[in-house]
């Protein structure tokens, strides 16, 4: 399975389209790095409990989307965006879509 | 005015904690920018020469990073009188750089990375004592040539 941000894949040829494939996931944090977190507000710094956690939660949604394109019968993504939206306090919602197509 | 003393302190670790912090984080960004200085990264669509090239793959980088009790503060300041937000502006360009390094360390041996484009978010932006702090994500196509 190839994926990609750019349109077509070079020196290969797409022979058919799957249309829009998708994955998302919902995340809230935990208490513990919550409390981690807030001890780093004070001195500011990096928060890696909150990048590998939203590491974790992108590679998820990617395996979802992956999984549609495969149930699709489709061998890559091409053009793929992610985005990000808060859904309430504490719960961000993590998005990933692309378009599933056959290459050659 | 233990309040006050508790918020002093609380400032001035800030000041000192976050400003060694950065420092050291500018210093690390500088080193590692020129380790990647080889791979050329753009965020046009299309690879430069399309000739050779063994397969693609994409790449991604992200990182959260908070502001110090010092900056949150200042901030606090400048939202009274306008202006540049220079505490801010620093923080988010270390939070861009950063991301964008880490998608080079992810794109170990390709030939250049195509289609770069970042994406930031506030964390928790809508939550009582909102924790100041923003995650940069970058992700990008790289493209691996033939030997």
């Amino acid at each position: 399975m190839i994926i990609t941000n750019i349109e077509s894949i070079p020196n290969r040829e797409i022979i058919s389209h799957f249309g829009v494939v998708s994955g998302s996931t919902v995340r809230a944090k935990h208490v513990g790095r919550d409390l981690m977190a807030g001890l780093k507000n004070i001195f500011g710094g990096e928060l890696v409990e909150y990048t590998e956690l939203l590491n974790e939660s992108r590679e998820e949604a990617m395996g979802r989307m992956k999984k549609e394109a495969q149930s699709l019968g489709a061998n890559a993504i091409l053009n793929v965006r992610f985005s990000t939206s808060s859904v309430a306090a504490g719960a961000s919602e993590l998005y990933v879509y692309g378009t599933a197509v056959k290459i050659a | 005015m233990i309040d006050i003393i508790i918020v002093l302190t609380l400032l001035l670790l800030g000041f000192i904690f976050g400003s060694i912090a950065e420092k050291n984080h500018y210093k690390s960004i500088r080193r590692r920018e020129n380790l990647f200085k080889h791979i050329p990264t753009i965020g046009l669509k299309n690879p430069i020469n399309p000739d050779n090239i063994r397969t693609t793959r994409l790449v991604v980088g992200n990182v959260v990073i908070s502001v110090d009790y010092f900056k949150r503060f200042m901030a606090f300041i400048s939202n009274i009188f306008g202006g540049n937000v220079s505490s801010y502006e620093t923080l988010i360009d270390r939070a861009r750089r950063e991301a964008i390094l880490r998608l080079k360390e992810d794109a170990k041996g390709a030939s250049e990375i195509i289609n770069l484009k970042l994406e930031a978010s506030s964390i928790n932006k809508s939550a009582k004592g909102s924790i100041g702090s923003i995650e940069m994500f970058a992700y990008a196509t790289a493209i691996y040539r033939k030997k």
